[in-house]
């Protein structure tokens, strides 16, 4: 593979273009914070009010992450190591979810009643739709465990609990782990549910500091901190998922687990699995579904809907293509030895630190500096979903790639066809799989994008999430609702074939 | 005496596919029994059954006296005190060699017991590696040493060698024999491989779609088979036709010694011989055989002949001292050593 393309020059131009462009959020937040003078900028930043961000923006991090890997840890072992009936049926459910963008289950909680207002509502509410990042990959876990393990365990005399605790758990914890940094990572970045909840972050001060308030320095100052936080998570993932060495050992046909024997206790494990469906799925669909029947009373705005739905399939579709083909670009790249290809690697989780809104600010005000002509049009925006994305195009194309038989390239030129050829006729073939994982899973992520959304939408165009966003923040739940229910429903139907694929995969 | 293990009438079904029909078997305290048998013969389903993972739909299952399956109850896999040693080892990938070993030990003496557990097994001073550095034999071993570790009252092997190559596999053989042995452990080995079956056990129960088809010494499956089945499990059938007349049996390679059963009487029968009972006749004797082809080993060759029986000539690879030249195409007298074995035509 590498002999193929590993050395032509142009495999460097994509690097080039994201690597300036990752610099390019640093640059701004230096430039910005270097707007204070020194002793000003010092004095925005230690002063009670960061104090209280910080305090918050841990407390909020702590809570949903623990309650995620609670969440997550517990479904996936109840579905996968017990004999509950429609374990199947479950296995989808609770990936349901990810169809559910956080600002719409915030905004039908916060409809239900005020009283979900704060921390103590946020925790609980952005958890049940964050879970399924760790319930998926620790239900695979624990698919993929030797059954033999735990026959062993068992015939050294360990009963069921003790076995889930020796054997089961420790095999989990990388996973878990993984999931559990990206959760907190994503807490840290999070933005639309909490400004409708009433909780202070980092992001919803930067997002006030900046949008509402104008002060440029106190934007840098505090997008500065937000900047290294997630850096620290972001390292911490990344040695979180160096370490997995989990994988089985020898070579033979492995043999799947045996399940416990719930009896009686199936009932309340079902009552417990019926109440996360029904909490994290079920409330906030039925919810924004009555808003519609409400809402309805004063007329649909057809129109203003079909608009709405449009722009959001064209920047989530136009984003997904262009970061899919940044993905495939960087993934060919990084096939090159040496010093560039090991930070190629690491690229996606270097982006992963920049906070959205981070991304959106240092674009307008790069645009605003460099090419005013684009500013507010869609290369922008285009630009800013492909670095938001790109860590999980990246990842799905990558995947695909390291499963492709090795050599089969080789054996391709050897036939003496010229490299493009062999490109087109086998390379790409088989990376069909994960180019077509990495256009659903960033559609998908783009389709609920919010932050960067609001900042650097192009004039003229309306999505369904700045609908949600913008109806919500005024308390109008009824005219929220359809956009809300349309956005569930159109990234529903990636979400669920997603969730189909992995549950085959995980059978197969 | 009654046997130390004992399974009687086992029955089970998966589904509607019966899996054991009434499956009958003893094994004696201090012995090391190989469960021979294809794949998809129960064999694994058997050892399954006896570990306590599974339950019968009828039979039962009696350990030194006490019953661990059966309309009696029932005793947990955890409380049966049994070893496994599975496909693979399946050693605990987050743990370290030494707590591999210490597992089931209780924690105040398992520092000693460790060590000597990989004494035992050839792997001192190897307590502090992770499994994923250890080559399979070594994690084989690891894994017997786990498993002999809480001295458990039998032993089960699970196609242990399954990962290996022959080499290694021939050795370890030996060791676990070894090991066994000097323990005095009552074992059962399941396998698909006869040589690992004759190379390691006391005892081989010759096993086939569900049911107990012969148990005796390695020598006794081999050489004495019951049946055509099970002739054919434990190695390596030359097939002909044949006439029964009292303790001898007329074939196309001449009169025979047959090892008659008091069932058989005089008639058409199936006439069995392994390969190595395919001999070159002294001159002048024997029935002319052609060589079709003949493959030089040094001390010996593999020559592979056709043989004159009738309208459908049998060929068959004979292990021959390689003193004489076999060249393609030359006729050689062939004789047979030893007796035959007979059975009936189906």
């Amino acid at each position: 593979m590498r002999g193929a393309w590993g050395h032509a020059p142009w495999t460097l131009l994509p690097v080039g273009v994201v690597a300036a462009v990752t610099v390019l959020p640093i640059a701004y937040v230096v430039a910005q914070a270097g707007k204070a003078a020194p002793g000003q900028a010092f004095a925005l930043l230690v002063r009670p009010y960061v104090g209280q961000l910080l305090l918050g923006t841990f407390a909020l991090v702590g809570g949903v992450t623990g309650l995620s890997l609670l969440l997550g840890v517990v479904l996936a072992w109840l579905v996968e190591r017990t004999d509950v009936p429609g374990r199947r049926w479950w296995g989808l459910a609770l990936a349901m979810p990810l169809a559910i963008p956080a600002y719409v289950s915030g905004f039908a909680w916060l409809s239900l009643t005020p009283r979900v207002e704060g921390l103590a509502g946020a925790i609980p509410i952005i958890a049940l739709a964050e879970f399924p990042l760790v319930y998926l990959p620790v239900a695979a876990a624990l698919r993929g465990l030797d059954g033999a393990l735990d026959d062993v365990a068992c015939l050294l005399g360990q009963g069921p609990w003790r076995r889930a605790w020796t054997v089961v758990l420790p095999q989990v914890l990388p996973a878990a782990a993984a999931s559990g940094l990206l959760v907190s990572l994503h807490m840290l970045v999070e933005f639309g549910p909490l400004a409708l909840l009433r909780v202070s972050t980092f992001t919803t001060a930067i997002y006030s500091a900046s949008e509402l308030e104008f002060d440029g320095a106190a934007t840098g100052v505090l997008s500065g901190v937000l900047l290294v936080l997630c850096t620290i998570f972001v390292a911490a993932e990344m040695r979180a998922r160096g370490r997995r060495r989990y994988a089985r050992l020898g070579s033979g046909v492995r043999r799947a687990a045996s399940r416990l024997q719930l009896g009686p206790w199936r009932w309340p494990v079902l009552l417990v699995l019926a109440s996360v469906v029904g909490l994290s799925v079920a409330v906030p669909l039925v919810t924004v579904a009555s808003w519609v029947v409400v809402g309805r009373s004063s007329g649909l705005p057809l129109a203003r809907i079909a608009g709405a739905l449009s722009g959001s399939l064209q920047l989530a579709g136009l984003g997904s293509l262009a970061t899919t083909a940044i993905g495939l670009l960087l993934v060919l790249a990084a096939l090159r030895q040496g010093a560039a290809a090991r930070w190629l690697e690491r690229l996606p989780y270097i982006i992963h630190a920049v906070p959205g809104l981070v991304v959106a600010l240092a674009l307008v005000a790069a645009t605003l500096a460099l090419a005013p002509g684009l500013y507010q049009g869609v290369t922008v925006i285009v630009v800013a979903y492909a670095m938001l994305a790109l860590p999980l195009a990246q990842g799905a194309i990558r995947a695909a790639f390291e499963q492709a038989p090795r050599g089969l390239e080789e054996a391709g030129l050897a036939t003496g066809r010229p490299p493009w050829h062999v490109f087109y006729r086998i390379t790409l073939p088989g990376l069909a799989p994960g180019l077509g994982a990495a256009l659903v899973l960033t559609f998908l992520s783009l389709l609920k994008e919010l932050t960067a959304t609001l900042i650097l939408v192009p004039t003229g165009t309306d999505t369904l999430a700045m609908e949600v966003w913008s109806h919500t923040s005024q308390m109008e739940y009824g005219a929220a609702a359809p956009y809300a229910l349309l956005l569930v429903l159109v990234s529903g139907l990636p979400a669920y074939g997603f969730a189909r694929r992995l549950d085959r995969a995980g059978a197969a | 005496m009654s046997a130390f293990l004992a399974l009687r009438g086992l029955s089970k079904r998966f589904g509607a596919a019966p899996v054991l029909h009434g499956l009958d078997l003893m094994v004696d305290r201090g012995t090391v029994l190989a469960l021979l048998g294809a794949s998809g013969c129960g064999k694994t389903t058997l050892l399954r059954l006896v570990a306590g993972f599974e339950q019968p739909d009828a039979g039962t299952v009696t350990l030194d006296g006490v019953m661990m399956s059966g309309p009696a109850g029932l005793v947990p896999a955890q409380r049966r005190g049994i070893g496994l040693v599975p496909q693979d080892g399946a050693l605990f990938p987050h743990l370290s060699v030494g707590r591999n070993v210490g597992f089931g030990l209780p924690r105040g003496r398992r520092a000693v017991a460790v060590e000597a557990m990989l004494d035992l097994v050839g792997l001192t001073g190897q307590a502090g590696r992770p499994p994923h550095t250890l080559s399979g034999g070594q994690q084989q071993r690891v894994a017997l040493a786990r498993a002999l570790a809480v001295e458990p009252s039998l032993l089960l092997l699970d196609e242990p060698f399954n990962a290996l190559d022959a080499v290694l596999r021939q050795e370890l053989c030996r060791d676990v024999r070894r090991i066994l042995k000097a323990r005095d452990a009552t074992a059962i080995l399941v396998t698909h491989d006869r040589d690992e079956a004759f190379g390691l056990a006391d005892q081989v129960a010759v096993m086939d779609a569900g049911r107990i088809v012969q148990v005796g010494t390695p020598r006794a499956v081999y050489r004495e088979p019951a049946s055509l089945v099970a002739a054919s499990l434990t190695g390596a059938v030359l097939r002909l036709p044949g006439t029964l007349i009292g303790t001898g049996v007329e074939t196309p390679l001449g009169r025979l010694p047959a090892m008659v059963r008091e069932t058989l009487s005089d008639g058409r029968v199936v006439v069995v011989l392994r390969p190595e009972q395919i001999v070159p006749a002294p001159p002048g004797q024997g029935v002319s055989a052609t060589v079709l082809d003949q493959i030089f080993l040094g001390p010996r060759a593999t020559v592979e002949l056709s043989l004159p029986t009738g309208s459908d000539p049998l060929t068959v690879k004979a292990n021959w001292p390689a003193d004489r030249d076999y060249a393609a195409g030359a006729d050689v007298a062939v004789a047979v050593a030893g007796a035959a074995s007979v059975f009936p035509v189906q």
